[in-house]
């Protein structure tokens, strides 16, 4: 018997204007440093794209900033952000300080409120006192000023890690930077071993007084 | 370019060409969708360059269209660049290159455009588009040489633009890059040296045939575009298949 398939009328393609690229960001602020890493895996879907794309991105000498999500939006953000750092050194003769670069970056991400950019952000650096100092957001612009953070695929997977161990700090216990590090590198290994969008390497920036030292940790490759 | 202070709104001091803009009487149109498109694109860099390659087939639909439309385009002595997806956005993004690239000479400085400048200009361009909802329905391979460096980069419609040692795209992503991955991580690991300019093209070679086993949409005539330090060729190949290994494939009797 002949069976006819009624595929209905032919459908147009709607275009989708945000891709997921995956990728997540681990930060962890202590006395005197802060850390943050981010796997170089960019992907879509079941592909690779490329095993070696960092998301971390250095403003100043005293900030980074991790983007992860869609990454059209991430490259036009982190440029934008970027000329703005320009324009305020040329205006200012002055760097422009973590706090107020948080600032400006919820002010960019709320300016697109209604066609967001797709970007999970961590900014991590070090303040007017030399502390170390993070902020976390959402794609639209919320702000908040943390201790330790993570965000993108992977953001679910390792906050409660992080909780578990930094979660009950007090100040008469602070995380010294060897223990941070070695958080930010179990909490990768383990989400590489659950998220197929964390993977390939780790990068990660140790933000000090005297500079940002960087270092590669390998990751699952699968 | 000059931007008057108060036009200025972020993201909007770049050279972008000012296209697909709306206009008041424009009817929101949705599902923008390719009409006639073009298969996968593949690159590889080796140790002096970078080669694409290319079929030279438009499809309209699952009809074989257009059987001599060449996709490999040569910039300038310095860059190549490759395209895949909607046939007429290529071309008109070629035709803006190519204006680019004759304003560029007119200046006759002797200074002439870099792949990764090109490259972050596609993005750009591209990335207006998609966030007008008006894409450039294609994916772009740029291949060249940036301060004696080879040079190879993608960029998709949305923008998403990265940088890599071997690029494939649409089918080529699952059927050809992890062949073109393997051996140059082999070359790697055994020589610990990056593939030889003949091995490059034998790889393509080999990868075209693959994808034109397995994808419909293949074609046996195609382009190799090979950029080195001193020059620029495309090659015009065509296939040579062995159907003897379609008698391999069995349980669809």
């Amino acid at each position: 018997m002949d069976t006819i398939i009624d595929r209905g009328a032919p459908k147009a393609r709607n275009f989708e204007p945000y891709a997921s690229n995956g990728g997540s960001i681990v930060a962890i602020s202590g006395k005197d440093f802060a850390i943050v890493a981010s796997d170089t895996r960019l992907s879509e879907g079941y592909m690779i794209y490329t095993r070696k794309q960092s998301k971390l991105f250095q403003l100043s000498d005293k900030s980074v900033l991790g983007c992860t999500g869609c990454w059209c939006d991430t490259l036009s953000l982190t440029n934008i952000i970027q000329s703005q750092l320009k324009s305020y050194l040329y205006d200012h003769n002055t760097v422009m300080q973590p706090n107020s670069i948080a600032q400006l970056l919820s002010t960019l991400l709320y300016s697109r409120r209604f066609f967001p950019y797709y970007v999970y952000n961590v900014l991590a650096g070090l303040d007017n006192n030399g502390e170390g100092c993070l902020y976390s957001y959402d794609p639209v612009g919320h702000c908040e000023k943390v201790n330790y953070t993570a965000g993108g695929s992977s953001g679910v997977l390792m906050q409660p890690f992080l909780d578990s161990w930094l979660g009950n700090r007090t100040t008469d216990n602070p995380v010294t930077e060897e223990e941070a590090l070695s958080l930010v590198k179990d909490a990768f290994t383990a989400a590489g071993e659950r998220d197929i969008y964390t993977g390939d390497e780790v990068v990660y920036n140790i933000i000090k007084k005297d500079g940002i030292q960087t270092g590669v940790v390998q990751l699952r490759k699968d | 370019m000059y931007v008057k202070r108060e036009d200025w709104i972020p993201g909007n001091f770049k050279n972008v060409p000012d296209t697909g803009r709306s206009t008041q009487n424009d009817i929101v149109q949705h599902g923008w969708t390719p009409i006639t498109t073009t298969t996968s694109v593949l690159g590889v860099v080796f140790e002096s360059g970078v080669a694409l390659a290319a079929d030279t087939l438009t499809s309209y639909g699952s009809m074989a269209c257009f059987q001599n439309n060449p996709r490999i385009l040569t910039v300038n002595q310095n860059i190549i660049v490759a395209a895949a997806g909607e046939y007429s956005d290529y071309q008109f993004i070629r035709d803006i290159v190519e204006e680019k690239v004759r304003t560029e000479k007119s200046l006759n400085d002797g200074i002439s455009m870099k792949p990764k400048a090109l490259h972050t200009w596609l993005s750009r361009v591209l990335y207006n588009r998609r966030t007008k909802m008006k894409p450039l329905w294609s994916t772009f391979l740029v291949a060249g040489i940036q301060n004696d460096v080879p040079f190879l980069g993608e960029i998709d419609k949305l923008g998403t633009a990265f940088v890599d040692d071997q690029i494939a795209n649409g089918y080529g992503a699952y059927l050809a890059l992890p062949l073109m991955r393997k051996a140059i991580d082999e070359k790697r690991e055994k020589f610990n040296s990056k593939l030889t300019k003949d091995e490059a093209v034998d790889l393509l070679k080999k990868c075209m045939e693959v994808l034109y086993y397995r994808d419909a949409r293949s074609h046996d005539k195609y382009q190799i575009g090979i950029v080195t330090k001193d020059s620029v060729e495309i090659q015009n190949l065509v296939l040579k298949p062995n159907w003897e290994v379609a008698k391999l494939v069995q349980g669809y009797e």
